[in-house]
């Protein structure tokens, strides 16, 4: 640790002046975006204006955030084969995006999730719940993010680092707020567009390196690493983190938590808006797939890299969850610590990885304040009497009210994978937020109790099952590893919230008196599927 | 902003929605979307459990350090690229047509006053 600090240490500037290279390009973006900003639909929807290919870069930008660039790499190169299941999860995942989501989405809302989910339901309660389910998984996955700059920094600086982390994570929060507030949607977009390719040509980078130095093998990969991992081949198969009974449950819970979540996170459906019709969506989630699932391949690649190149014991030395592995690695494949190839790739990558966690940030700030200026502040507080520009500025406000939040929680998280706290986040958005579309856009008879009752329902089970898992508490990587209130005994809760959010969706529409109203769920077919009355 | 009395609008969405046209989309759409999705996430599931519960099979070696559990992850998106590439094709041939018929013949009666009312 000390010796790999130190060496960056001395070529930290570096970093910092690559860093602050795309600090400024983005910035320059998104003040050129910003000026072109005017109406709600710029702020909120970019104006409807990209093509699917760049949605799809955007949404890709959105997607491969710190969890998948630093949490996965970190995940595989500690626990070998099971990290690889958070790479499947995150992909198969988009299918559902894709068949099920996407397209009506885009025919059927305006700027948020609430929109489709409040269609043919009473406003008020199904956009206060939609809108209170929106600012819960973004701040989970806000925190995610949070912590993985505060880990990069503890890595470039090293023990002396304390207050600069304390910094970045400032300083993080701030400029994602200035990204919001100026560019709006189409500034962030943009962000994300060229975060991706950054993001995707760093780790093709490192990747061919990797696979350079086993002849182009993976096979010859594999077996350094299970050979550095001192586990042999069962570095190779299932078991090393989900190995008992319960962590068994665990890795199962964590599976569904994945491949059900992704269609129910608020920055990513919004992201649907952008283009302007629904075959422009289904294509955005066309080239999503294929870049993502590319990215995923060499996440392989990174982790098993990582394992074989610095070894577990180091990278459990820079961070126990593992989130240092990435650049580490990118260290070890330049020449190794103390030479300047070796810092000048750590430099790079780790400038990629700030960049990826800002724009991630940037869009998750944007989609939370949208809701809760579209769906909390006009509709619910104002009942749809404020203005357009009232709207708007209180969406700046909320970001900068969302930003503060997040800063401070991240400031007490930062022993955890972020890997495992985006899966956090994946299980509250497919327990509270997936029911609740699937039945609103399928299911006929479905109300505004059921509606209420599901997002609810799978934003309480899972936000408590949390709370008293060992992630709070009760373990040595817990947040409060002192002391021990946890009685849930799996880390991902997905489950059993996810069941109970459509069991709660189900129950609460057989019970309700409302009638629903068959012309307006026909409008919302007609709608969904066709375009007609599309925004 | 509360449930707006049905429009002109509304009655003509519930016309649409009746027509033999529409169905047919409904029905072309919901054959492909929903048994597809059960069968992934069935074959995901599949995957996961494997993982979990048959240990012998998964650490069984292909090629060198290549085993059954690798290939399978790696069989999944295999399969994630297929159905996507699938779908693509499915929805050019036989939603996007359909859906483009539709709005030409109904576009301009439903657009107007939802715009207004919204």
């Amino acid at each position: 640790m000390t010796v790999l600090a130190s060496s960056a240490t001395e070529h930290r500037g570096l970093t910092m002046a690559l860093f602050g290279l795309f600090v400024l390009a983005t910035l320059g973006i998104t003040v050129w975006a910003g000026r072109q900003t005017k109406s709600a639909s710029d702020f909120y929807a970019g104006g409807r204006g990209f093509t699917g290919f760049q949605n799809g870069l955007a949404i890709s930008g959105d997607y491969m955030s710190a969890a998948s660039f630093l949490g996965i790499a970190g995940t595989i190169a500690l626990s070998g084969y099971d990290g690889f299941l958070y790479s499947i999860g995150f992909l198969v995942a988009w299918l559902v995006a894709l068949l099920l989501i996407a397209e009506p989405l885009r025919n059927s809302g305006r700027f948020t999730m609430a929109d489709v989910l409040a269609f043919r339901m009473r406003q008020r309660p199904v956009r206060t719940a939609a809108g209170v389910s929106t600012i819960v998984v973004s701040i989970f996955y806000l925190l995610a993010q949070m912590v993985g700059a505060g880990t990069l920094v503890a890595l470039l600086l090293g023990a002396e680092g304390n207050a600069a982390k304390r910094w970045t994570i400032v300083g993080v929060g701030a400029l994602m707020i200035v990204y919001v507030v100026i560019g709006g949607m189409k500034g962030t977009t943009w962000v994300q567009i060229v975060k991706a390719v950054l993001l995707i040509a760093g780790a093709a980078l490192m990747t061919v390196l990797v696979l350079a130095k086993y002849h182009f093998n993976p096979s010859e990969l594999l077996g350094a690493a299970a050979s550095a991992s001192g586990k042999g081949e069962a570095f190779l198969q299932p078991g090393q983190k989900y190995g008992s009974g319960t962590a068994k449950l665990d890795f199962i819970s964590l599976g569904i938590a994945l491949v059900l979540g992704t269609a129910g996170l608020p920055h990513i459906l919004v992201r649907f808006y952008t283009v302007p019709t629904a075959k422009a969506a289904r294509k955005s989630v066309l080239w999503a797939i294929g870049i993502i699932g590319v990215f995923y391949l060499m996440t392989l690649a990174l982790g098993f890299g990582a394992t074989a190149l610095v070894g577990p014991k180091a990278i459990k030395a820079a961070n126990a969850a593992g989130n240092t592995a990435a650049p580490q690695l990118a260290e070890a494949l330049g020449g190794g610590t103390g030479t300047t190839g070796g810092a000048i790739l750590l430099a790079v990558i780790s400038a990629v990885a700030f960049a990826t966690i800002l724009a991630v940030v940037a869009g998750l700030t944007l989609a939370s304040s949208a809701s809760f200026a579209h769906d909390l502040y006009a509709n619910v507080i104002r009942r749809g009497k404020a203005s357009e520009k009232e709207e708007v500025s209180s969406a700046k406000w909320a970001a900068v009210a969302i930003g503060a939040v997040a800063i401070v929680l991240s400031l007490f998280a930062d022993k955890l994978n972020t890997a495992a706290l985006v899966a956090l986040a994946f299980a509250v958005a497919a327990s509270a937020n997936l029911p609740t579309l699937l039945y609103s856009l399928f299911w006929k008879r479905f109300t505004t109790v059921g509606a209420v009752s599901s997002v609810y329902a799978g934003l309480i089970t899972s936000v408590t099952l949390v709370v008293f898992s060992p992630v709070v508490s009760g373990a040595k990587n817990s947040l409060f590893p002192h002391s021990d209130f946890h009685w849930f005994p799996l880390e991902n809760p997905g489950l059993v919230s996810i069941p109970a959010g459509f069991l709660a969706g189900w129950i609460g529409t057989l019970l309700s008196k409302e009638r629903p109203d068959p012309a307006k769920y026909a409008e919302l077919e007609v709608r969904s599927l066709t375009g007609l009355g599309a925004h | 902003m509360d449930s707006p009395p049905i429009s002109t609008a509304a009655t003509e969405a519930r016309l649409i929605d009746d027509s033999e046209e529409f169905r047919t989309l409904r029905r072309s759409f919901r054959s492909f979307a929903f048994p597809v999705t059960i069968g992934f996430v069935l074959w995901y599931l599949l995957y996961v459990l494997l993982s979990c519960y048959a240990p012998g099979l998964m650490r069984t070696k292909v090629l060198g350090h290549v085993n059954v559990a690798l290939l399978l992850g790696l069989l999944q998106f295999v399969t994630t690229f297929a159905i996507a590439a699938w779908y693509a094709r499915y929805a050019d041939r036989r939603i996007d047509p359909a859906a483009a018929a539709i709005r030409d013949a109904h576009g301009a009666v439903v657009h107007a006053p939802r715009e207004s009312a919204e």
